[in-house]
């Protein structure tokens, strides 16, 4: 709007045209190396030699080790030995029963996905592949240390000694189930066994474990939590709040990623695992951060080890990612097939956890293959006995499940008069 | 006219404003490559490339908060949020943004954004795969809230969405998805195909926002419903004899106030039904509105069925469900009987 006669002066900016031309390509939208029909290519990840990996004091300055967010802690050598800084010394006695613990969460998450097929559930969700993953961290943590899981770690219930019978109980919502058919399959909860209850709304446990982490500070504890997230999940802002609050509290907490490369259909990139690692999340706030082999039980009993007693001793929090991979569907209600190629899991570079136990096992003398065969058998075995006594209980829909009028309690403490109303409205 | 359930007809309401309009893109979690968990956008990537539908972080507040500044800057985004049970992580985006930049800046940007959502029961999916949050979106000035009940409606009523120049979120009642469903679980499962309102037109239509529809007329007794529920109250008043009228309200915000009006005039009872909990729910804000614009009329008092004020429990699927038995208590109780 210019009056006539009084010339209006204008900034001058100059045409963005002038700086640079205008790009071509357009938004990125990043890619998985392979889809189906083509080969599956790992080419992306790169693995050091086990044993390379240095390890720090647990009360060195995190600025100090920087480098471990980017390469990958291993301990177990393709033959089997256990090699470098991080190897641990473990009672042979307490290896042997870790591999069983792993045999037993095979054992019972192919039972289950069977049971879901069989229709005795409404749905079930498989951690093979990553049985390390929970397993080794149960070790090197104690039953008073609380985790806050995801839906993949009932490795941790079955380490901690959580009968399987009640497990299944939850699977079936059937009339013994310790939750009260309340929750969808696979959600557990088990204060007594220091496990958390699972929500299914991702992510939000992480920053929760932090507060508990806070409260066992404030209450001068040597206990800790631990907590659990997937690659897909650190998208979450959860994820990122956990990291902050953790770095300025020195939260006592040990905050797990575990990358198994998949969320549901989006592989890892898409949470932004093609930029840098997940472990270098942890850089930004101050976090110490370790990038280890997942499916090495030894490197990941021995993270969590060092991670637990930088915590014990009040030194802080660290974030640890677990490189894993997702060997079957997301859950019953997905099929792999349709997003990745088929023959993908099998020529995943870092193997199978049980196996490469079994060889270190085998390597110490203290195991062999016809033990192993037993082992595996007498895990499918207790899994057997275990499923048929829990569906003695009942089975999602039969008739054996917890009473109706229960589905009214714990909404409050104590029930309102508006739930009492709807109880009866119900006519229980 | 084709025959479409509700996924296909979703998918073909996104294929056709993609293809009209190029500032039309989808994003969520699962979306592009896959084509959701659902399968509505099954194929759009393929046809309408990567930049235009793709996979996000899971990271809701993020996918929120991304399309309104796209919207802002021009483009129309329509994301999926994969559970209505996950789009709290997005709740602040959605209130406290969304739904007012048009106000605040005085009209300077808006945000022109639809937000899909799978919601609602009845495929055992626990408190997580559940709820019904309706009510928490329409308790917010500024949001609009459109619910269809069968695929004809749904694509139209999505193409209206996408155009309309308000954030629009719109529920999509995965229990219909593949078929209509009258809450009688145990009978045969339904397919859409063979009923009238599975035959969809292939190009543009729209079924405008605001706009109820009678789905069932009636002297007796109005019947107001949306989503899965539309189902149940047409059973319900079947199975009762009661020559009910039965109004799918489609949209929640803003309200077809003036077809409930003349209904409730006529008939001088009301029956509200919804899934959600009942306290605070939509059918609160029903029973008021009625109330104030009908009270005159009214021969009994207003009735509304609900799910029960608890999370949505796994194993109590079917006493949660407020399906056709609890509905044709209600109609019997409106009508006199029983009492
Ligand atoms: C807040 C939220 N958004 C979306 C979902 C749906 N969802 C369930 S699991 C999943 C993928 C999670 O992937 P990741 O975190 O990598 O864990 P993984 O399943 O691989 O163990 C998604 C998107 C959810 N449960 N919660
Ligand atoms: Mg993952």
């Amino acid at each position: 709007m210019t009056r006539a006669g009084i010339a209006t002066p204008k900034p001058v900016s100059p045409a963005l045209d002038d700086i640079v031309p205008p790009p071509l390509t357009g938004l990125r939208i990043p890619e998985p190396q392979a889809r189906p029909g083509t080969a599956p290519d790992f080419s992306g990840l790169v693995l050091p030699h086990a044993g390379a990996a240095r390890r720090p004091a647990v009360d060195d300055h995190p600025g100090l080790f920087r480098e471990l967010a980017y390469d990958l802690i291993r301990v177990l050598d393709e033959d089997g030995n256990a090699v470098g800084p991080w190897a641990p010394s473990l009672d042979p006695q307490l290896l042997c029963a870790a591999l069983m613990d792993m045999l037993v969460t095979r054992a019972y998450d192919h039972r289950m996905y069977r049971a879901q097929r069989a229709g005795k559930t409404s749905f079930y969700m498989k951690s093979t592949g990553e049985e390390a993953v929970s397993v080794g961290a149960a070790l090197a943590l104690t039953n008073a240390d609380m985790c806050f899981p995801t839906y993949r770690q009932q490795g941790l219930l079955i380490s901690r000694g959580y009968p399987l019978v009640d497990m299944m109980c939850q699977i079936y919502s059937n009339a013994r189930d310790p939750l009260k058919g309340r929750q969808m399959p696979v959600m557990y909860s088990s204060r007594e066994h220091g496990f958390f209850s699972i929500s299914g709304n991702l992510g939000t446990q992480f920053s929760q474990a932090v507060g508990w982490g806070m409260a066992c500070a404030y209450k001068r504890e040597s206990h800790i939590a631990a907590a659990w997230i997937g690659d897909g999940a650190t998208a979450e802002g959860d994820f990122h709040y956990a990291l902050t609050m953790a770095a300025v509290y020195h939260a006592p907490v040990i905050l797990n990623v575990v990358n198994n490369q998949w969320a549901i259909s989006s592989f890892h990139g898409i949470a932004g695992g093609l930029e840098t690692t997940f472990a270098a999340r942890g850089i930004g706030v101050g976090l110490p951060a370790l990038r280890v082999d997942g499916n090495d039980l030894l490197a990941v009993y021995a993270a969590t080890s060092w991670a637990a007693e930088r915590a014990r001793r009040n030194l802080g929090a660290t974030l640890i990612e677990m490189v894993t991979y997702r060997r079957e569907g997301h859950s019953t209600s997905d099929d792999p097939t349709r997003y990745r190629p088929v023959d993908e899991p099998d020529v995943w570079p870092l193997g199978d956890p049980v196996e490469r136990l079994k060889r270190h096992l085998v390597r110490l003398g203290i195991w062999d293959d016809a033990q192993h065969a037993a082992a595996t058998a007498q895990a499918e075995e207790q899994v057997k006995a275990a499923a048929k006594e829990a569906e003695g209980f009942g089975t999602l829909g039969s008739d054996q499940r917890p009473s109706v009028a229960s589905m009214f309690d714990d909404v409050y403490e104590e029930m309102p008069w508006h739930l009492r109303r709807q109880r009866q409205e119900l006519g229980i | 006219m084709a025959t479409m359930n509700m996924v296909k007809a979703l998918n073909s309401a996104l294929d056709v404003m993609m293809e009209r309009n190029p500032d039309v893109l989808t994003f969520g979690e699962d979306v592009g490559y896959f084509g959701g968990v659902f399968r509505v956008t099954e194929g759009l990537q393929a046809r309408h490339g990567k930049q235009r539908c793709f996979d996000t972080p899971i990271a809701e507040g993020g996918i929120v908060a991304a399309a309104i500044g796209m919207g802002a800057h021009g483009l129309r985004p329509v994301v999926e949020i994969q559970f209505a049970d996950y789009i709290y992580p997005a709740f602040d985006q959605i209130v406290s943004e969304a739904a007012r930049l048009r106000y605040r800046s005085a009209g300077q940007f808006s945000a022109p954004i639809t937000i899909r959502s799978p919601y609602g029961g009845g495929i055992f999916g626990g408190q997580v795969h559940s709820q019904s949050p309706e009510g928490l979106f329409t308790h917010v000035a500024g949001l609009k809230t459109v619910v269809p009940s069968n695929p004809y409606d749904a694509k139209g009523l999505l193409i209206s969405a996408i155009e309309d120049n308000d954030p629009v979120i719109f529920l999509e009642p995965k229990r219909l998805y593949n078929g209509p469903f009258d809450g009688h679980h145990d009978r045969a499962v339904r397919a859409w195909a063979g009923r009238p309102e599975a035959e969809v037109p292939e190009g543009y239509y729209k079924v405008p926002l605001g706009k109820a529809a009678i789905v069932r007329p009636g002297q007796a007794v109005t019947m107001l419903a949306y989503g899965t529920m539309v189902h149940v109250a047409v059973a319900a008043a079947e199975e009762a004899g009661i020559d009910a009228e039965i109004i799918d309200l489609r949209t929640l915000i803003p309200l077809d106030i003036e077809t409930i009006e003349a209904s409730v005039r006529r008939t001088g009872r009301c029956v509200i039904v919804h899934e959600a909990t009942r306290t605070s729910g939509f059918g609160a804000e029903l029973i008021a509105l009625v109330q104030e614009h009908c009270f005159y009329h009214l021969e009994a008092p207003i009735e509304r069925v609900t799910g029960w004020d608890t999370p949505y429990p796994h194993v109590f699927e079917w006493e949660y469900f407020p399906g056709p038995a609890r509905v044709i208590e209600a109609l019997r109780r409106v009508m006199g009987d029983g009492r």
